[in-house]
């Protein structure tokens, strides 16, 4: 789960990570009310789980209360990369002597927490990382051993920073190890992490990642959740507690287990049709689930036909066929349906169907003969 | 001998009194595999269908010899659980459970992989030695014995592609489903490395998808060390980047873990990649036929 930068501060501050003073807004008037309190010139920065919002005129100054208003007005609501604004953050405005740059990122590959710093900051790391390879200092941190000094000291000098900085930046550091280890963070990055003209070390920016196989010991973080922020479908199927992802096609796909689903899309994709959606039942989906996985999948309007790809383990297909039956009854379906079922039960499954013979459902032997039979129906449907 | 679970295989299942976790021990039980014991806190001295349950895996370890363990615990106690089965001295720990946190996981693998045990999982659907042993929700019915490697991060996929090797008259050694989580315990360069060694073995073919570089790694090894020839399948082509598909590891991060660079780093090591689960059966068949 991605939060907000706003919300990533609010997990800062409560580490003791220094942030700049500020607050929230979801209307104009409320951020001249911000700017009023803050009593100073402000920044106005539009809230998307996307970046390049600088560019895009996400990020403005404001000397008044007047100006922040004017301000907040234009953000919001603008459109940054597909992700509509609906709140800024307004926030005490900082004079910056120096940019650096601190993460610390779940490395799956080497299954340690990386920690990385340069003085090279406020630009993509990745540049960083190609242009200029022996500015970046980074290290593993072994995940039973924690964050200790040496490591601080290490990633200070390595990264060649000024010696009056060093116990600040260690300070920081430590404390942005222990929010991503409490909070099971997959992210903790501070781009730009400035200086200020006093010498003062402090975060202007964040990006905070947290896993969701963890929120059951974070309430207050997945509270967070801005379902708003998610298409329609996709608020309804997170809703329902349906795995889906909105595509930008108009095949709709069915399946049960992730790595199936993605085949289904790619086979899709192959046989010359595009992908609308990636939804997985899951193992041992019951009819009343398939039910509401048709429900989400159907809300897409850019949907003309869809393709049931099942291959039952602890599934069974007679279950996932009487699911078929039963949503045919109870929702409009409009689009013509291809189903493939296959593993435990298929027979029954497929005699099922056979027997109740529903119009524009067709049944298919195979997952290639299913891909194609789809994207012929889809294009007719156009 | 066929790899991770085979005729040696003990096995103690950890949550067995629950209701996947009697069922699917059952099931295990009813494929020949030897189950000789459960485990559930508390419920130490019943029976699951004549299978003693004790309360810890000490005891299931010292009573009635257990190797080899299957975690059907929830995702909150499931961590506790593997290290639980670890310090009881079990060499095999295969971990069914979906949803265990990252650094949960993180940490395990810190503290099992120095001592040498073998972890599979978690959120994944085990191993099958056909004609062997079952450990873990696969259906054995999908598959023939036969002589071919399968290792996966997927559990339905790779019943597809195990059902298309049956179609074309190809079986098994061992099916190895490694997981989809961002952190598991055998890789695909475990997995592959196990196959090598195995006289049962002449073929593998691995299933990989979008996320990480672990497909990465088994092709730089498989292009280094492996001899046993190998075919390949990857999901994911039409995955957007930034969004998690169904298995918590399944996520494009930036440019890095999409299928397109785990093709290429594939066929760069002579592996073939086929571009359908039917397409990868094909090319299985033809390198078994391939005198090699």
């Amino acid at each position: 789960m991605d939060l907000y930068e706003y919300q990533g501060k609010q997990l800062f501050a409560r580490y003791g990570i220094p942030v700049s003073e500020g607050s929230i807004a979801a209307t104009p008037a409320e951020a001249r009310e911000a700017a009023e309190r803050i009593a100073a010139p402000v920044v106005i920065k539009a809230q998307v789980l996307v970046g390049g919002r600088g560019k895009a005129g996400g990020v403005k100054l404001a000397a008044d209360p007047d100006e922040a208003e004017q301000h907040a007005e234009a953000i919001l609501g603008m459109d940054i990369r597909g992700h509509t604004v609906h709140r800024v953050w307004v926030e005490r405005s900082s004079d910056i002597a120096r940019e650096y740059y601190f993460s610390i990122t779940f490395d799956r590959g080497a299954k340690r927490p990386l920690l990385m710093l340069t003085t090279a900051g406020g630009v993509e790391i990745e540049e960083v990382a190609e242009k200029t390879p022996d500015r970046l200092a980074r290290l593993h941190v072994d995940p039973l051993v924690g964050f200790e000094p040496f490591h601080a000291r290490r990633l200070c000098f390595d990264a060649g920073l000024p010696a009056e900085e060093m116990r600040q930046a260690a300070d920081i550091m430590a404390a942005a190890y222990r929010a991503f280890v409490e909070t099971d963070a997959m992210l903790v990055e501070i781009n730009p992490l400035i200086v200020t003209p006093e010498g003062k070390l402090h975060a202007l920016d964040s990006k905070y990642t947290v896993d969701d196989n963890a929120l059951f010991r974070h309430p207050d973080i997945a509270e967070m959740r801005d379902l708003e922020a998610l298409p329609p479908e996709e608020r309804m199927a997170r809703e329902r507690g349906v795995t889906y992802v909105k595509l930008d096609g108009y095949v709709g796909i069915i399946g049960n287990g992730a790595g199936l689903v993605m085949s289904t899309l790619d086979v899709v994709a192959g046989a010359g049709g595009r992908p609308a959606n990636f939804l997985d039942v899951g193992g041992g989906a019951q009819a009343d689930e398939i039910v509401t996985a048709m429900e989400v999948l159907l809300s897409d309007p850019d949907v003309r036909a869809v393709l049931f790809n099942v291959f039952g383990g602890i599934t069974r297909c007679d279950e996932v066929a009487r699911g078929i039956l039963t949503a045919l009854e109870r929702l409009d379906v409009k689009v013509p349906m291809v189903v493939r079922l296959d593993g435990t039960n298929d027979v029954e499954g497929r005699q099922l169907l056979a027997d109740a013979a529903p119009p524009n459902v067709h049944v298919e032997e195979t997952m290639l003969g299913a891909a194609e039979r789809v994207v012929e129906l889809a294009g007719s449907g156009a | 001998m066929p790899i991770v679970v085979n005729a040696d295989t003990r096995l103690v299942v950890q949550g067995i009194t629950g209701r996947e976790g009697s069922f699917h021990t059952l099931r295990n039980r009813e494929y020949g595999t030897n189950v000789v014991a459960g485990v559930t806190p508390g419920k130490g001295g019943r029976d699951v269908e004549g299978i003693p349950v004790y309360d810890t895996v000490h005891e299931a370890v010292r009573r009635e010899g257990a190797n080899t363990a299957m975690v059907f615990v929830p995702p909150r106690f499931a961590g506790d659980a593997i290290l639980e089965a670890a310090d009881a001295g079990i060499g095999t720990i295969v971990c069914i459970t979906e949803g265990i946190p990252a650094h949960d996981m993180l940490r395990i693998y810190t503290h099992v992989r120095p001592r040498g045990i073998t972890l599979l999982g978690p959120n994944c659907p085990g191993a099958l030695s056909p004609g062997l042993a079952n450990v873990g929700i696969i259906p054995a019915q999908v598959f023939a014995r036969g002589r071919i490697g399968l290792v996966s991060r997927s559990g339905t996929l790779t019943y597809q592609i195990g059902k298309e090797l049956a179609d074309l008259g190809l079986g098994n050694s061992t099916i190895v489903g490694i997981g989809g989580d961002p952190v598991v315990g055998l890789s695909f360069v475990d997995v592959l490395d196990l196959f090598e060694a195995d006289p049962a073995t002449d073929l593998v073919v691995m299933v990989g998808e979008i996320g990480g570089d672990e497909e990465e790694k088994a092709a730089a090894f498989i292009g280094e060390r492996m001899r046993t020839p190998v075919v390949a399948y990857i999901a994911g082509f039409q995955a957007p980047p930034g969004r998690t598909m169904g298995h918590a590891g399944a996520i494009i991060s930036g440019s890095a873990g999409t299928a397109q660079a785990k093709k290429v780093a594939l066929e760069a090591q002579g592996v073939r990649v086929g571009a359908s689960p039917t397409e990868a059966a094909r090319l299985a068949a033809e390198a078994f036929a391939a005198p090699g």
